[in-house]
C-alpha cells in the first residue's frame, strides 16, 4: 500500500492554499502535479550539464546524451517494450498519434478502407482519423458502448471486419473513466489483418500496462499526466512496423547522410526524432518513471480503486447527482464524471474552486461523446496517488454547498 | 471578492431560474447561433427587426448561470429599442465587462445589467457573459450589411467570445 502522507510531502505544490483553504487537486486527468525529484532532475540538467545531445564529444554533451537515452531505457522497462528503439519521444500523445496518422496511415489507408474507433475517443484520437478518412475516401466506423460505457464486444465482432485497416482506441476513457477491453479488440482486429493503436494517455499513469500483453502495434501517451513535465510524449511501436514507415518530420538528427541530391535516414528511434528534442523534460520524465516504479503501479492502481469506491459511495448520497459510466471499480479508473440536475458544470467548477478544489468542467475534448450523452458538458474529478479520502469529503461538502447557492434549481 | 457578491447575486439567480424571452420566433428576420467551444455554452437568438427596430427577440440555449442570465437581461434591454440604441447598449455592456478601468455605473434604465459587473473578477467567466451579446452583434451587423436575406440563419464560424 501507499504511504500517502509521505507521498504528499514530495509534491511542493500541495502546500499551496487557495482562498485560504488547502489546495485539493482533482484535475489529474488533465495534467498531474510533479514531485520534487522530477523538478530537481530538470533543474539539475540546466544548472550542471546543459548541452545538445548526440554527436557532441565534450563532457557536457556526453552526459546529456547519456541522461536522455537513459530515459528511453526507463520507458522501455516501464511499458515492457522489447527494445529501446521502439520508444520514440514526441511532444505529447497527440503528436504520437499524428505520427502514426501521417507516416503509417498515409501509406496504408486506401479508399473504402475502414478505421474503427470508439465513440469515447479524445479529439486527439479522433480528429486525425477524421481528416485522414476524408482525405483518403476511407470510412470511420464506430464501436458501440454498452450501458456501463464500455465497448461492447459482441457488436465489435460484427463491426471489425475485412475492410478494417486500423483499430484505434483509448485504453481508458477520459470522460467515463471506463477501461476498455483492448486485448480482446486487438485480437479481433489482428485476425482481420488490421493494425491496432492504443491511446494510453489515461491508462498508463494509473495502471500496470505491458506491451507484451496489450496486443497493440502502437501505443501513445503523455508524461505530463504521469508526474512528468509537459512537452514529452511517447510513441511505442513494434520495431518491424516502425522500420517500414517513412519519416514524419524531417531535418537534423533524423538523417544518416545528406548529399545535394539525396538523403539517407537515421536508424530507429532517431529517424522519428527530427531536430533538437526536449532534452530537459525527457530527463525529467525519466525521474517520473523512477518515482512511479518505486511506488509500484499495482499499488497505485489499488489505492486509486479505494479512493474511487469511496468517492462513488459518497457521491451517490447527493440528491440529483448522476455519475456517468460503470460503478464497478474493477472496470474503471479513478476519474469520475458527473452532473447535478439543474446546475451547469461551469457553475459547479466555479463554486468548488472557491473552496480550493480543482475539478475540470466542460466537454473534455470529447464532443462527439457529449452529444451521445446529450449533455453540453460534465464535471470531472480525477484522482492520483497524493489524493485522500478527506479531500473527497471536502468536495462532497462543496457540492452540497453548490446546491444551496444555486438553490431550488432541481425543480427547474 | 466573494462568489455570492460577484457571481451569484440575486438578480443573476433570478434570471437564471426564470430566463425571460425564452423560446423561438415563428418568422424571425434573422436567426443567429453562438457557441463557446471552451465550455459548451450554446444559444440561438431569434430577432424580429423591422424599420430599424428590434420588435421582438427570443432565445433558445443551454448555458451556465452567467450565460443564461446575461442572455435573459440582454433580451429585456434591447427589446423595443432601435438598432442604433441596441448598438449603444451592446457597447456599454462590453465596455463594462472588458475595459481595464472600472467604468462608471450603467444608466438607470440599464441598471439591472450592473448585476453582471462582478463577473469581471472571474476572467474565464467573462466569455460566458459576452456570448449572447456578441451573437446579437453578429445578427444586427448581418442585417445592416444587407448580406442577410430575410429568415436566414447565421451559423457560428469561429469562437464568438471576444
Ligand atoms: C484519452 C486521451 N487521449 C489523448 C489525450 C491528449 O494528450 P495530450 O494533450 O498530452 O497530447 C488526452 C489528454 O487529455 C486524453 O485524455
Amino acid at each position: 500500500m501507499l504511504d500517502v502522507d509521505k507521498i504528499r510531502k514530495d509534491f511542493p505544490i500541495l502546500k499551496r492554499k487557495i482562498n485560504g483553504k488547502p489546495l485539493v487537486y482533482f484535475d489529474n486527468a488533465a495534467t498531474s502535479q510533479k514531485p520534487q525529484s522530477v523538478i530537481n532532475a530538470i533543474t539539475h540538467y540546466y544548472e550542471y550539464y546543459n548541452a545538445n545531445i548526440h554527436r557532441g564529444v565534450h563532457t557536457l554533451s556526453e552526459e546529456a546524451t547519456e541522461a536522455y537515452e537513459s530515459s528511453r531505457s526507463k520507458v522501455r522497462n516501464f511499458i515492457g517494450a522489447k527494445e529501446t528503439k521502439e520508444i520514440i519521444f514526441t511532444r505529447n500523445a497527440t503528436e504520437a498519434i499524428n505520427l502514426v496518422a501521417y507516416s503509417w496511415a498515409r501509406q496504408h489507408v486506401l479508399p473504402g478502407d475502414e478505421i474503427v474507433l470508439s465513440p469515447a475517443e479524445h479529439h486527439s484520437n479522433f480528429v486525425p482519423w477524421q481528416i485522414l478518412a476524408q482525405e483518403r475516401g476511407a470510412k470511420l466506423v464506430f464501436l458501440d458502448l454498452d450501458a456501463e460505457g464500455i465497448v461492447d464486444l459482441n457488436s465489435a465482432a460484427k463491426i471489425i471486419g475485412p475492410k478494417t485497416k486500423l483499430l484505434t482506441i483509448t485504453q481508458m476513457s477520459n470522460v467515463l473513466g471506463t477501461i476498455m477491453p483492448v486485448a480482446q479488440l486487438a485480437e479481433m482486429a489482428h485476425k482481420q489483418g488490421a493494425i491496432v493503436l492504443v491511446d494510453g494517455a489515461q491508462s498508463l499513469p494509473h495502471l500496470p500496462v505491458d506491451m507484451q500483453k496489450l496486443g497493440a502495434d502502437f501505443f501513445a501517451f503523455s508524461f505530463h499526466k504521469m508526474l512528468g513535465p509537459t512537452g514529452v510524449g511517447v510513441l511505442w511501436g513494434k520495431a518491424s512496423t516502425l522500420e517500414s514507415m517513412p519519416p514524419f518530420l524531417s531535418g537534423g538528427d533524423m538523417i544518416s547522410s545528406v548529399w545535394r541530391d539525396k538523403v539517407t535516414f537515421n536508424s530507429l528511434p532517431w529517424r522519428f526524432e527530427a531536430g533538437t528534442p526536449n532534452i530537459a523534460d525527457v530527463i525529467g520524465s525519466g525521474a517520473a518513471i523512477t518515482y512511479l516504479q518505486a511506488l509500484g503501479m499495482e499499488n497505485v492502481h489499488k489505492y486509486e480503486q479505494e479512493l474511487t469506491e469511496y468517492a462513488l459511495a459518497k457521491l451517490s448520497q447527493i440528491d440529483n447527482l448522476a455519475v456517468y459510466g460503470t460503478h464497478d471499480v474493477n472496470k474503471r479508473g479513478g476519474l469520475i464524471s458527473f452532473n447535478m440536475a439543474g446546475i451547469h458544470p461551469h457553475d459547479l467548477g466555479q463554486i468548488l474552486s472557491e473552496s480550493g478544489i480543482c475539478i475540470r468542467v466542460g466537454h473534455h475534448c470529447c464532443q462527439p461523446l457529449m452529444r451521445d450523452l446529450n449533455v453540453s458538458g460534465t464535471a470531472r474529478a480525477s484522482f492520483y496517488v497524493y489524493n485522500t479520502k478527506e479531500e473527497i469529503d471536502s468536495m462532497v461538502e462543496a457540492l452540497k454547498e453548490a446546491q444551496k447557492v444555486l438553490g431550488h434549481v432541481a425543480c427547474k | 471578492m466573494s462568489l455570492a457578491n460577484d457571481l451569484y447575486r440575486e438578480t443573476i439567480l433570478d434570471h437564471y431560474h426564470n430566463p425571460r424571452n425564452q423560446g423561438q420566433l415563428e418568422n424571425p428576420t434573422v436567426e443567429v447561433e453562438g457557441v463557446n467551444p471552451l465550455c459548451g455554452d450554446e444559444l440561438t437568438l431569434y430577432l424580429d427587426i423591422d424599420n430599424d427596430k428590434v420588435n421582438n427577440v427570443a432565445i433558445k440555449g443551454k448555458g451556465c448561470s452567467i450565460n443564461t442570465a446575461s442572455a435573459s437581461m440582454m433580451s429585456e434591454a434591447i427589446k423595443g429599442e432601435s438598432i442604433e440604441e441596441a448598438h449603444k447598449i451592446i457597447n456599454l455592456f462590453k465596455e463594462m465587462m472588458l475595459s481595464k478601468e472600472d467604468m462608471a455605473a450603467m444608466p438607470d434604465d440599464l441598471e439591472e445589467l450592473e448585476a453582471l459587473r462582478g463577473v469581471r473578477n472571474y476572467p474565464v467567466r467573462i466569455k460566458c457573459a459576452l456570448l449572447p451579446w456578441n451573437t446579437l452583434l453578429e445578427g444586427i451587423n448581418g442585417i445592416k450589411s444587407g448580406n442577410i436575406a430575410h429568415g436566414k440563419t447565421i451559423k457560428p464560424h469561429t469562437v464568438t467570445t471576444e
